[in-house]
């Protein structure tokens, strides 16, 4: 255990000096006080409180940017080591390629958390300085907080992942992105064609709800509207997951970690110094 | 007693290049042993295996009763890689923490081993800034940490100026002394001459000597070089004397001459008095010994 605490101490070390804290943590909390200020304006009468608005804004949010931020942390983590030419001398150590992996995952949550925490907490203090009411919406804030930072987790260990099978920085940079892209833009703009074709037919409410469970990013967004009872008001693809219960979301955003981790452990076994 | 490292018919190919072929090595505690070799000969290919940071063919190797690579062998073995890197944005203290911990030891130690390798003043500088002698004493502090059995250094002088050369083999001294044993590698054979106990000459992946310099002296039976200043008025007499001798530039005589024919020769020219005004006697080179079994071989 002491190892991957050395080892996350170590990494958020460097990531501070990078700059990753800061350029995340400020990244966050631009678009966090940007979306409350603009929740701020005419929120009529809808029936819920502030508050809630906001966090429903921030899900969206956070669907591209807390992917996009773990994709741009973790790309580096094995091929940069590779590259350094500080990957042979650190498996000579007794620490196992998992506790290396560990320790990474460990520096890179706790940034999320922090960039996350610190964003959402000024839009949250925002809304809760313009109307007290919106204090009853923090169980759903604290609930967008834990479960970006399990999205961040995922697509953390799919960065290491991509790192360890590329060996390179610039290619593992390349298909970071492009599974950014593909992921978050293309698989909804695909969900999007199917249920237009299909017109409320069987793929619709078959397959439909399989595919946005199996992808990390939606099963995300859904939990996130779906908990907080708003699924309706965000249509398109949210009227089909009003359909899927909370515990499978739910199960899918914890189930997606692990799975990333495997995956980034399997591939970083394979990688010869 | 069993050996910290011992290395049998060892094999290891890379496609279609033979990095090794049938090398045996065996290293007690407390011995120092060089690896001298070309570019290429297979050196840090076979301390890659003796860390377990690849597979090999065939043969077999173990390192502290271990297999190389367990975690066994590996909290008992250090190693400093050829051209020793690290994170540029750590601070060289930084990164011996980070070691230490990984070692189960206390990260307030590392000051004291950059003190040892002469870091203590840059400790708190970013790595990145360091130049290569400075990373290299980086790389040769990590392998200070925790008393291992078994040092493995890959070209370890190299960006070091002569004065940390010696400090660096007065640093080996002591720790072969306490026992560990010592695999090093190196491209600067006269630093190898004095300060190791054992030489293993690779060439081409094959193990082509191994000895004490003196027996590989002996087994190469390279010619003695002997050079004869003749005293003033007697350049003709010995001229005379030793036909088979060749003018140098700047008037001495030199003689080429094996081995056993050296004490018959040098009381020849004892027998010659006052006619001779110095001599010379100079044995064949470590270069020249390396050259005969690198050369042997074929390349
Ligand atoms: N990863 C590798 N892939 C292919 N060939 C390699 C690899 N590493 C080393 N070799 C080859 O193995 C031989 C021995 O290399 P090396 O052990 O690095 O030599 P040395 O350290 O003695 O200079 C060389 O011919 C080298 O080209
Ligand atoms: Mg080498």
């Amino acid at each position: 255990m002491n190892r991957v605490l050395a080892t996350a101490l170590c990494e958020f070390r460097v990531a501070f000096r990078n700059r990753w804290v800061v350029i995340a943590t400020a990244m966050m909390a631009l678009f966090a006080l940007v979306l409350a200020a603009a929740g701020a304006a005419p929120t009529g009468d809808i029936g819920v409180d502030r508050l809630s608005v906001v966090v429903a804004s921030l899900t969206s949010l956070s669907v591209y940017l807390v992917p996009l931020l773990a994709l741009l942390m973790s790309f580096d983590a094995v091929a940069g080591e590779v590259e350094r030419g500080t990957l042979p001398l650190l498996l000579t150590y007794p620490v196992s390629r998992f506790q290396i992996l560990l320790g990474k995952l460990l520096a890179h949550i706790a940034i999320l958390g922090l960039a996350t925490g610190l964003g959402y907490g000024l839009a949250a203090l925002a809304a809760i300085l313009a109307d007290r009411g919106a204090l009853a919406g923090l169980p759903s804030l604290w609930r967008l907080v834990w479960s970006s930072v399990l999205l961040g987790a995922t697509f953390l260990g799919t960065g290491y992942a991509l790192s360890a099978l590329a060996r390179r920085t610039s290619s593992a940079a390349g298909l970071a992105i492009g599974l950014w892209l593909v992921v978050v833009v293309l698989y909804d703009l695909a969900l999007l064609a199917l249920i237009v074709s299909d017109a409320g037919g069987p793929l619709t409410t078959r397959v439909l709800p399989v595919a946005l469970l199996s992808n990390p990013a939606d099963a995300f967004r859904i939990f996130n509207l779906s908990a907080a009872e708003a699924v309706a008001a965000a249509g398109g693809i949210g009227g089909a997951a009003a359909a899927i219960p909370l515990w499978q979301s739910a199960a899918s955003i914890l189930l997606w970690p692990a799975a990333a981790l495997s995956l980034a452990w399997a591939a970083f076994r394979k990688v010869t110094p | 007693m069993t050996s910290t490292l011992q290395i049998s018919r060892l094999t290891k190919r890379f496609d279609t290049v033979e990095a090794l072929g049938d090398v045996s090595l065996a290293l007690e505690q407390g011995k120092r042993v060089a690896l001298l070799g070309h570019n290429g000969a297979g050196k840090s290919t076979m301390m890659k295996i003796v860390l377990g940071l690849i597979p090999f063919d065939s043969g077999s190797v173990s390192v502290c009763g271990a297999a190389p690579g367990s975690a066994e062998a590996r909290a008992q073995v250090a190693y400093l890689p050829e051209n020793a890197s690290f994170h540029p944005a750590l601070t060289g203290e930084e990164q011996i923490r980070y070691y230490l911990a990984l070692r189960g030891q206390d990260p307030k130690l590392a000051m004291g081993l950059l003190e040892k390798v002469g870091l203590a003043h840059a400790a708190r500088r970013r790595i990145g800034g360091y130049s290569k002698g400075m990373r290299q004493r980086v790389g040769l502090a990590q392998t200070l940490i925790g008393r291992p059995r078994l040092l493995v250094l890959d070209e370890p002088t190299s960006g070091l100026d002569p004065v940390s050369r010696r400090d660096f083999y007065d640093l080996l001294d002591g720790l072969a002394a306490a026992g560990t044993a010592i695999l090093l590698s190196s491209h600067v054979l006269t630093e190898v001459e004095a300060r190791t106990d054992r030489i293993v000459i690779l060439s081409g992946g094959r193990l082509v000597a191994e000895g004490t310099l003196a027996a590989l002296r002996g087994q190469a039976a390279l010619p003695v070089v002997v050079l004869i200043t003749p005293a003033a008025g007697e350049e003709a007499a010995i001229a005379q004397a030793f036909p088979e001798a060749v003018c140098t530039g700047d008037g001495r005589l030199r003689l080429s001459c094996e081995q056993a024919r050296k004490l018959p020769l040098l009381s020849q020219i004892a027998a010659l008095g006052a006619q001779v005004a110095d001599l010379d006697v100079i044995p064949p080179s470590l270069e020249d010994i390396y050259s005969h079994f690198s050369r042997r071989d074929g390349q």
